[in-house]
């Protein structure tokens, strides 16, 4: 390894572990996954008073070495080194939330029965404190045996007498003297523990409770949330208009300007119509993602998302799922992927499987890029009675039809293939908090990071193999390029299958790549149009419009339901089989996709066509 | 009476838990969650539409939701005020 003494974050969930986290390791972290399961492993460097930098983890948060989801397995073996590949750490800071000490104590008394050197971060102090509630740190400190910090992350209260602490923390001998305390010992030891700390307790005027009374209320709680979830969608598709136009424009004036400064050739064509047309095209998207992931952040760090889980559990029970799928299938609207990784937290593994399995069915952004092109250029922009557009009808029927499709099979799924007994919701509602912008910033930061990674990797490497194959062999003078190509022939075998659902051979092009990232399905469409292209005025025609002129509206429909189902990227199938360990279920998950595409696009033609669409 | 049929706002404490009836992995997470023999418990609220589930129990200074299947396997005693 690093070589760097090491220092990790445990604690119950929602202690603010996140928060000191950042406050204490700043920009410099590094997100990779533990391996063999998707859990997030989340690490930074931290540099102690005495000049020394450490690595410090931010665990999973748990309630006890007794594992009951993947991810507190992750943080039980880490702590007691049994996790492969990873030592443990030589420190363990236990966060505790300083107003519901009680509870947090328990799994605290685990952690320093270990014998281990232990510092104990009484974090969120201000927050108790609003709350009416006074500890003594020092009486605490007696009572555990162990160093006490008082802490406010957001603040960054305490950080640097916390880091002093880690750096002089010392083993101490394990509590063998007592072997077998158990559970509720340790419940009654919390509670004579917290009643000593107290200096002080007024009558607590709790803001969340008042909060829960209208956000949980049986029917204003479910139309708060629904609203909420408009007001997000609303805010992705038209606040990022003006920023994907900007991006639009900076993207075709940088093609132009390279066109300006070299000379004509192949090269030159690489370089535009490939990779900065289809790079290009997919990077404009940079702004709805982020706006997304800018709503799931604020609505995870205010402590909604829990309410939102609580609103949809009833719901959720109706397929055979519970509330807690509810917050990784609203993830996956950003992308399947993190989507899928949140599903560690669902402690039911049938229950996980189901959601894994449907996660894809929620519209990712990624397949956000075909809508918009495809709406923009085949559906007017008309409104409808109430001032409501037509375009934003049809997005809105889309994403309807992937939520209906979902819960339609995860009900099958549920008495078929994950037979079982329906699985339970039980899940802390945290304190609802105000978020604090850096947290949200560095969240931010880390997705879009992950994004343009994956423009610059997969996305650029599928462009140029594409327009290599587009443009080879070349075309005699008078033949169509696209139909001399490599790309072009093999899309003409793949034209015969996709025919009876109406897709052209340009479609059937595009739905290979597309297999790579979605939203290579534009980049796609644009190398095509562009290569075939018979000169430049041509190549400069929007391809919307060119979309318009090549196909009919039946054919553009059924393409739009077909990414509806669209068997998802690589990357998905990559992550389901990491998390489902083997191949069963990612091949099941892209038989049935592809299945439910074929029939769905098939379906949206042949009847667009008898209505006469056409 | 059990913990499901209290009535919104009335405090109590848990007198008994059948932990037999429920699922040991989800039995584990409520104990882990304080609900266990001795708690002093409040039901907040109900869920939403028909079956007013799931519900939300105040523990300490916490709240737990979780399924009314689960509350009707905890018996309770009101505490008076």
């Amino acid at each position: 390894m690093t070589g760097l003494r090491s220092a990790a974050l445990v604690g119950n969930p929602n202690a603010g572990k996140s928060a000191l986290f950042n406050a204490l390791t700043g920009a410099r972290q590094k997100i990779a996954n533990y391996p063999g399961v998707t859990v997030e492993r989340k690490a930074g460097r931290l540099v102690l008073p005495t000049g020394e930098a450490i690595e410090l983890t931010d665990l999973p948060g748990s309630y006890g070495l007794k594992a009951t989801s993947p991810d507190e397995e992750v943080t039980r073996k880490v702590i007691l080194g049994e996790f492969p590949g990873e030592p443990a750490p030589h420190v363990l800071v236990v966060v505790l939330d300083a107003s519901n000490l009680e509870q947090h104590l328990v799994f605290a008394q685990e952690i320093i029965a270990l014998g281990r050197p232990v510092v104990v971060a009484l974090n969120m102090v201000d927050l108790a404190e609003r709350d009416g509630l006074v500890l003594d740190p020092a009486a605490l400190q007696e009572a555990l045996g162990v160093p006490v910090i008082a802490t406010v992350a957001v603040r960054r209260r305490g950080l640097a007498e916390l880091a002093a602490a880690i750096a002089t923390a010392e083993a101490r001998p394990p509590e063998h003297h007592r072997p077998h305390v158990d559970q509720t010992e340790r419940r009654l030891t919390a509670h004579a523990i917290t009643a000593a700390a107290i200096i002080s307790e007024t009558a607590r005027h709790r803001l969340h409770s008042k909060l829960d009374r209208v956000l949980l209320h049986p029917w204003l709680g479910p139309l708060i949330l629904f609203a909420l979830l408009f007001v997000v969608f609303q805010a992705v598709f038209s606040g990022a208009a003006p920023l994907v136009d900007g991006l639009n424009n900076a993207i075709g004036a940088l093609g132009d300007w390279v066109k300006t400064v070299l000379p004509p050739s192949l090269a030159r064509d690489l370089l535009t119509d490939g990779i900065i047309a289809g790079v290009g095209s997919v990077i404009t998207f940079l702004p709805q993602i982020i706006i997304l992931f800018f709503f799931i952040l604020v609505l995870e760090a205010t402590g909604y998302m829990a309410r939102a889980a609580f609103l949809m559990d009833r719901m959720m029970a109706a397929v055979g799922l519970s509330g807690r799928s509810f917050i990784p299938l609203l993830s996956s609207f950003a992308c399947a992927i993190p989507g899928i990784m949140a599903t560690r937290s669902i402690a039911d593994p049938k229950d996980r499987l189901t959601t894994i399995l449907i996660a894809p069915l929620m519209t990712c952004s990624a397949r956000l890029p075909v809508y918009a092109v495809l709406i923009a250029a085949f559906i007017p922009p008309k409104s409808l009675a109430g001032g409501i557009g037509l375009q934003g009808l049809v997005l809105f029927i889309l994403y309807l039809s992937g939520i209906v499709s979902a819960m339609v099979i995860a009900l099958v799924l549920r008495r078929t293939v994950t037979k079982g007994a329906a699985s339970g919701f039980i899940m802390e509602l945290p304190k609802y908090q105000l978020p604090t912008l850096k947290d949200i910033a560095l969240g931010l930061w880390q997705r879009a990071l992950i994004f343009l990674r994956r423009a610059g990797t997969i996305i650029f490497m599928v462009t140029v193999v594409l327009w290599l194959l587009l443009n080879f062999p070349r075309a005699a003078p008078g033949e169509d390029q696209v139909d001399a190509s490599i790309a072009g022939h093999i899309a003409n075998g793949l034209a015969v299958v996709v025919k009876p659902i109406g897709f052209n051979r340009d479609m059937a092009l595009a739905l290979i790549p597309a297999m790579a990232a979605r939203e290579v399905a534009v980049s796609s469409l644009a190398t095509t149009y562009a290569v075939s292209a018979p000169d430049d005025a041509a190549v400069a025609v929007k391809l919307g419009d060119q979309l318009k002129a090549n196909w009919s509206l039946p054919t553009a429909l059924a393409f739009l339901a077909w990414f509806v189902f669209a068997p998802q990227c690589m990357s998905t199938i990559a992550v389901t089989r990491r998390e489902t360990n083997g191949w069963k279920w990612p091949i099941f998950m892209l038989g049935y996709l592809f299945a439910l595409a074929y029939i769905f696009a098939g379906l949206t033609y042949w009847t667009a066509v008898w209505l006469g669409l056409g | 009476m059990t913990l499901d049929l209290l009535p919104v706002g009335q405090r109590a404490h848990i007198t008994a838990v059948d932990w037999a009836a429920l699922v040991p992995d989800e039995a584990q997470r409520l104990q882990a969650l304080g609900l266990d023999v001795g708690a002093r418990v409040a039901l907040a609220h109900c869920g939403v539409l028909g079956g007013r589930d799931p519900l939300a129990v105040t523990i300490g200074r916490m709240t737990v939701a979780l399924r009314r299947a689960h509350a009707r396997a905890m018996t309770v005693s009101e505490l008076a005020g």
